[in-house]
């Protein structure tokens, strides 16, 4: 058994559990939290390489044979998302130290925060139906209490509207798992994927494809795609930034990542129809998404919005379902990550600076902090699409798909969103940035000390942006071999299942 | 008997979700655990109802015949009772510290976060 399977869940299991040890003494628990991070980043960073050099993995917990156990299973996307949950895990959790209240550390923020990576990072490498529902309820337990810790009206509000819709969501996929277990009498992803591609339920393929419908709206709530993302912008500018931008940066990106693992997996016995829709979905989220940000504003509640139309790159990526695509959904999906939670790690410091979240009432913040003006605009020009940013080759390769698929109306959908999104982002450097202000005051309070250790996290994700985008060439290749990985099923189900499929 | 579950789950879903689209939060809360319960059962009924025969293998055999009650759903029934049971307590404090900081429980007052 490949013990690097193991320990992306194990790690941030251990370290939420010794961090409840260390309730008392909030020094040794900050210490704790950070190092699980670090442990959990070094250990997704061996398992991308393991991936990448020995092919997908997959362990048998508890030694059972392949359809009877729940296998852990890491092809290169689980890898690199449990990478990404990593980084962004560590980043936030350097700035939590910096900018979490007392009173929210004391109340339980740091094991929390380890048990919702472990969530997030269970669902990522699980080859098993029912225990992805379960690793989202671990998740969702944990996002839950994050979202509700403090207590503040607005809080109170958001909370009830996540945690209703999720839980509705999270219903349906139950139904959903209920249904296909009647039909295929398993729930191992690489066994359905095998029952449903070799030897397709003939007695009713209508009802296979309304299973994956109902998968695609239980996926669809968590990943926020048009209609179902009116939750989002109504919850995650509630917490603070320390909690917003994990949420913002991993938690949708879950649901993307079950939409994408079922629909390349099991359900393709009818993509004509499912993927057509998915496009459909695409196009509508991005517009929607835009166009409320448009109309927002607040710099969190902006950014917001932002999100749900960059889920709808991704899902654009899974709809048009070519190789190029797919490693464009999965680079855009990376690159997104880093700086959308980068950006909410950057509303944080505004707020704080600023003082409000309103966009009247900021300003000056370019000549009060310029390298704070700087490192928003590294994350925000890459999600708008400027090369040589990490945003641009990801919306270059799904343009690229769009075109050798023939879906014009999509790529000038996706090109006018961007422009949009440079919109939305100008008005929040305007407003925020550039438009002369009374920052002055503000900057002499004590707190102005600590505004470098808020600039380290935001600095490395801004740092990693750039990267990704002078080395896009390389980290495309992979990206690549990650949508061939994802378009041939089968060299997952022989990886899980062993032998011939 | 499969007719008799499959109308009292959509009994069940109908209930629920016509209690979720109430004003307030408590019937809500109603509403999701009435779907829980559906969802529960419909695993339930989807593996075939099988009465008097558990999966053992008698003594003189060496593999199980066919109809017998599969374990399971049963099992994956109990996992999702006991997700829902936590997840259920949870949802009822925060409705009622909702409650609390609100001064409601009309989901129609909480819109100060709405876009």
């Amino acid at each position: 058994m490949n013990v690097l399977l193991l320990l992306p869940i194990i790690i941030p299991m251990l370290t939420g559990i010794l961090t409840l040890f260390f309730r008392y003494a909030l020094h040794t628990q900050r210490l704790v939290s950070l190092m699980g991070t670090v442990a959990l980043l070094v250990a997704s960073i061996a398992l991308v390489f393991d991936v990448r050099r020995n092919g997908i993995q997959a362990a048998q917990m508890g030694g059972w044979p392949a359809p009877y156990g729940i296998p852990l299973v890491a092809d290169l996307f689980g890898a690199v998302m449990v990478l990404l949950a990593g980084i962004v895990g560590m980043a936030v959790a350097a700035y939590a130290l910096v900018s979490i209240d007392r009173q929210r550390e004391q109340f339980g923020y740091h094991p929390l925060y380890h048990f919702l990576l472990m969530g997030v990072c269970g669902a990522f490498l699980t080859g098993d139906l029912f225990n992805l529902y379960v690793w989202f309820e671990v998740m969702l337990m944990a996002s839950f209490v994050l979202m509700a810790l403090g207590g503040d009206r607005g809080q109170m509000e958001g909370a009830i509207k996540y945690v209703a819709l999720n839980l509705v969501s999270s219903a349906m996929f139950l139904s959903a798992l209920g249904l296909l277990y009647g039909m295929a009498g398993t729930l191992n992803m690489a066994d359905l994927a095998q029952k449903f591609s070799v030897n397709p339920p003939s007695q009713s393929p209508g009802l296979v494809t309304a299973v994956a419908m109902l998968f695609m709206v239980a996926f669809g709530i968590k990943a926020a795609v048009f209609p179902l993302f009116f939750w989002l912008p109504a919850s995650y500018h509630t917490p603070p930034a320390a909690v917003s931008a994990l949420f913002a940066g991993l938690l949708t990106k879950v649901g993307v990542y079950a939409l994408i693992r079922v629909f390349t997996l099991i359900f393709l016995q009818d993509t004509g129809y499912t993927h057509s829709l998915l496009l459909a979905v695409a196009a509508l989220t991005m517009v929607s998404g835009v166009v409320g940000a448009a109309a927002q504003n607040e710099f969190r509640r902006v950014l917001s919005f932002l999100i749900i139309s960059h889920i709808g790159y991704m899902i654009m990526g899974l709809g048009l379902f070519t190789p190029l695509a797919l490693a464009g959904a999965v680079f855009y999906t990376a690159h997104h990550i880093i700086a959308k939670t980068n950006l909410f790690l950057v509303s944080g410091v505004v707020e704080r600076l600023g003082g409000t979240p309103e966009l009247k009432k900021l300003g000056g913040l370019y000549r009060a902090h310029p390298i704070l003006a700087l490192l928003f605009l590294v994350p925000s020009m890459s999600l708008v699409g400027i090369p040589p940013l990490s945003g641009f080759f990801a919306k270059l390769s799904l343009v690229r798909a769009g075109l050798e698929t023939q879906q014009y109306v999509l790529v000038a959908i996706a090109l006018g969103v961007s422009i949009l999104t440079l919109f939305s982002m100008l008005k929040l450097w305007a407003e925020a940035f550039w438009k002369p202000g009374m920052l002055s005051e503000v900057d002499t309070l004590p707190f102005g000390l600590n505004v470098r250790a808020w600039l380290y996290p935001i600095a490395f994700l801004a740092g990693l942006t750039v990267l990704i985008g002078l080395g896009a060439g390389p980290l495309f290749r992979f990206a690549l071999q990650a949508g061939e990985q994802l378009m041939n099923p089968s060299i997952y189900i022989q990886a899980v299942m062993g032998g011939g499929p | 008997m499969e007719i008799i579950l499959a109308f009292v789950i959509g009994g069940l879903f109908a209930a629920g979700i016509y209690m979720l689209l109430r004003r307030s939060l408590l019937k809500l809360l109603i509403g999701l655990s009435l779907m829980s319960h559906g969802t529960n059962l419909l695993i339930f009924t989807v593996a075939r109802l099988t009465r008097g025969r558990a999966p053992v293998i008698s003594m003189n055999e060496s593999v199980l015949e066919p109809p017998f009650a599969d374990p399971i759903p049963q099992a994956l029934i109990l996992t999702a009772i006991v997700i829902s049971f936590g997840v259920t307590a949870f949802a009822l404090a925060l409705a009622f510290r909702a409650y609390r900081s609100v001064g409601t429980d009309d989901l129609d007052q909480m819109q100060t976060t709405d876009a």
